[in-house]
């Protein structure tokens, strides 16, 4: 039962430097703070956080938009964190992205037609004369179709876009599609067509994704398994089903708990966290969610928490459960959360 | 009319693009009564923003024209009112939070020096009086160190505090309205929270009333009274927020309310309405939703249909007519 692992990312880590002047010292900013993860083949594994938590940067820095500062990214069995450009490049026919605004990721002064080509002429894919057949066929699977070819992306609509966004990702048939806040952009009832096309291209295609989100309820619904970020590190990981039911970390509990409810007479226990995120530049000593955590206690300043296993690849990061000391008062804490 | 605060009546609007004239507002029919949190859901392009314009006496005055309809505040007609008497109104009786914290506040001056503004404008008070009164408004809506805040500039605070610098500057007249337009669409969830309860309080202290605008139906069951349904410029149904979870009447709303990832079984396909809101100049004759709806039938296609009543709660659609048992 157990899949074949497609993307193994270990330690990873990726230091922004921001220069302060000539003679001050640089400030790092760590976007990515030694995250590890794996996903495996045809599932669709998620990253959720709030903004400025690190997830957009692990997304392109596993595909090498932008170089990682350290850490291993093993994919298919092959590390490729130090792969040279022209390696790189013909590797990303194998693995792709669909960005977040439709608006900005399509080139205005390209037709449809353009779009698609190109990432078939880079990578040399297929005969010549077939290419124009698939890019139909694509269009088509996409729910667009060959009178649109010659168009131009202003004349599209947000929707539609997307569509395109993911036809020029999937034309490739890559094994494994990162998907930046694919939907974030789109209206409620445009954003249910575009989820259901990427749950039909999935099945189809036997693609793996990456799905990053800060919408909780489209994560639910369409995700195995979930890494929850917090300030560039992964503070949970678990499977979706198990992740909803049964939060560990008080973040993820505060996020759960957060999302609006789906009818009036719902009742739903808010945890409302005080504060906002801090500043990446400067993150708080030990865990970095101690500033906002309603249980934090004495050791959250001062020692980083360690990942503990409860079940059947379920990990959070917190002094909860790890520490053996003050079990009573943390049981205490952990009851009446 | 006493306890009815804002009332539009049949309100139409029109740009002008170059040559040809749009029509965004066809025909809107709303009211809120005082203490009331009405919700306006809708896509974008449904015209839920040029409402509230409209209502605040926002809109462009050399592209846009109102054609019929009028807007009621409080007694008063706001649709022809001069630009003077407007002014007097805004941010003393009415005041409206934006969508966007980042770019609604003045990134050259002060916190305190914006939040200064609409009392120099409304109320006759000292300095010192002004700074105690944004001091303690900015401590009402939840920001810490309030006497350095106000010495601070937009960015150097972070999306949650915007938006709660905007909800303190709409609060300072004592509102009897305030218009309220996605303003939590650009913040993360547990941000959104906080503001949202910080809303809800603030309407109960102040006793005012809220429009809220959204497009997310979480939060209108987190926090309206009534809800209204636009759809590409008309409301197509009004009703009391469980009875529109509960019940919806129109199709739209109904897709709407199925098409929520958490309706659906895990890992299934979504329902979803097909196709795309029409825009202003693509809309022919007959029912507007007609084109995406799953029972559409030819009378959709050839007739508008008439505003039905079923006590409080209103939709405009065929189906609610008395032949509806034939094609349900």
């Amino acid at each position: 039962m157990e899949a074949k692992t497609l993307l193994e990312i270990k330690n990873l880590k990726k230091y922004f430097e921001i220069s302060q002047g000539m003679f001050k010292e640089k400030i790092n900013v760590r976007a990515v703070d030694d995250i590890s993860f794996s996903v495996r083949e045809g599932e669709t594994f998620a990253l959720v956080g709030e903004s400025g938590c690190g997830k957009s940067t692990t997304g392109r820095t596993i595909l090498r938009l932008t170089d990682p500062t350290d850490g291993q990214i093993v994919f298919k069995g092959k590390n490729i964190e130090k792969l040279p450009y022209n390696q790189m490049r013909a590797l990303r026919n194998r693995m792709q992205m669909v960005f977040q605004d439709p608006y900005a990721s399509l080139n205005p002064k390209k037709t449809i037609r353009q779009i698609l080509m190109e990432p078939l002429r880079v990578h040399n894919k297929f005969p010549r004369e077939e290419r124009l057949e698939k890019i139909n066929n694509m269009l088509k699977i996409v729910g667009l179709s060959e009178e649109h070819l010659d168009r131009y992306p202003h004349e599209f609509s947000g929707g539609q876009r997307q569509r395109i966004g993911i036809a020029r990702a999937v034309i490739l048939q890559p094994d494994f599609i990162i998907a930046d806040e694919p939907v974030s952009a789109l209206d409620v009832s445009v954003q249910s067509q575009v989820i259901n096309l990427m749950l039909d291209l999935q099945e189809e295609f036997g693609l793996t994704y990456l799905f990053i989100s800060h919408d909780l309820s489209v994560i639910e619904h369409m995700t195995d398994r979930v890494a929850v970020m917090y300030l560039g590190k992964i503070v949970e990981v678990a499977d979706t089903e198990e992740l909803f039911a049964n939060p560990r970390h008080p973040y993820t509990q505060a996020l759960i708990s957060a999302v609006p409810i789906s009818h009036p007479d719902e009742e739903k226990e808010r945890i409302i966290l005080t504060g906002d995120v801090p500043s990446p530049a400067n993150p708080p000593s030990g865990c970095s969610f101690h500033t906002r955590c309603p249980f934090a206690m004495d050791i959250c300043r001062k020692v980083e928490p360690v990942s503990k296993e409860f079940s059947n690849g379920h990990k959070a990061n917190c002094h909860l459960y790890t520490d053996s000391e003050n079990k009573e008062e943390k049981e205490y804490a952990i009851n009446h959360s | 009319m006493s306890d009815t605060i804002l009332k539009v009546k049949d309100l139409k609007i029109q740009f002008k693009t170059g040559k040809k004239t749009v029509q965004p507002i066809r025909g809107v029919d709303f009211s809120i009564k005082k203490g009331e949190t009405l919700g306006v859901v809708g896509e974008s392009g449904s015209g839920k923003s040029v409402t509230s314009l409209a209502v605040m006496g926002l809109l462009p005055e050399k592209t846009s024209e109102i054609i019929s309809g009028e807007i009621v505040f409080d007694g008063k007609d706001l649709t022809n009112l001069k630009e003077k008497h407007f002014r007097k109104l805004r941010g003393n009786d009415i005041s409206m939070i934006f969508q966007e914290p980042m770019t609604s506040l003045n990134p050259v001056f002060t916190i305190g020096e914006q939040l200064s503004e609409p009392l120099k404008q409304h109320k006759k008070m000292s300095k010192k009086e002004i700074e105690t009164a944004i001091i303690a408004v900015l401590t009402q809506v939840g920001i810490p160190r309030a006497e350095q805040i106000i010495h601070e500039y937009p960015h150097q605070l972070s999306g949650g505090m915007r938006q709660r610098v905007m909800i303190s500057l709409a609060l300072l007249g004592q509102p009897k309205l305030m218009i309220a337009d996605e303003p939590t669409t650009a913040l993360d969830v547990t941000i959104q929270a906080q503001i949202l309860k910080l809303m809800k309080d603030i309407k109960k202290q102040h006793d005012m009333s809220l429009l809220l605008i959204t497009h997310d139906l979480g939060v209108v069951a987190e926090m309206c009274d009534r809800v209204v349904v636009m759809y590409a410029g008309e409301i197509v149904e009004v009703a009391e927020v469980k009875e529109l979870f509960d019940n919806p009447l129109h199709p739209y709303t109904r897709g709407l309310i199925e098409s929520l990832p958490s309706k659906n079984t895990r890992k299934n396909r979504l329902y979803s309405i097909k196709g795309q809101v029409p825009k202003p100049n693509e809309i022919t004759k007959g029912c507007i939703f007609a084109n995406r709806c799953p029972f559409a039938f030819s009378k959709c296609f050839e007739e508008t249909p008439p505003v039905q009543h079923t006590g409080n709660h209103m939709s405009k659609c065929w189906l609610q007519d008395s032949n509806k048992d034939e094609v349900s």
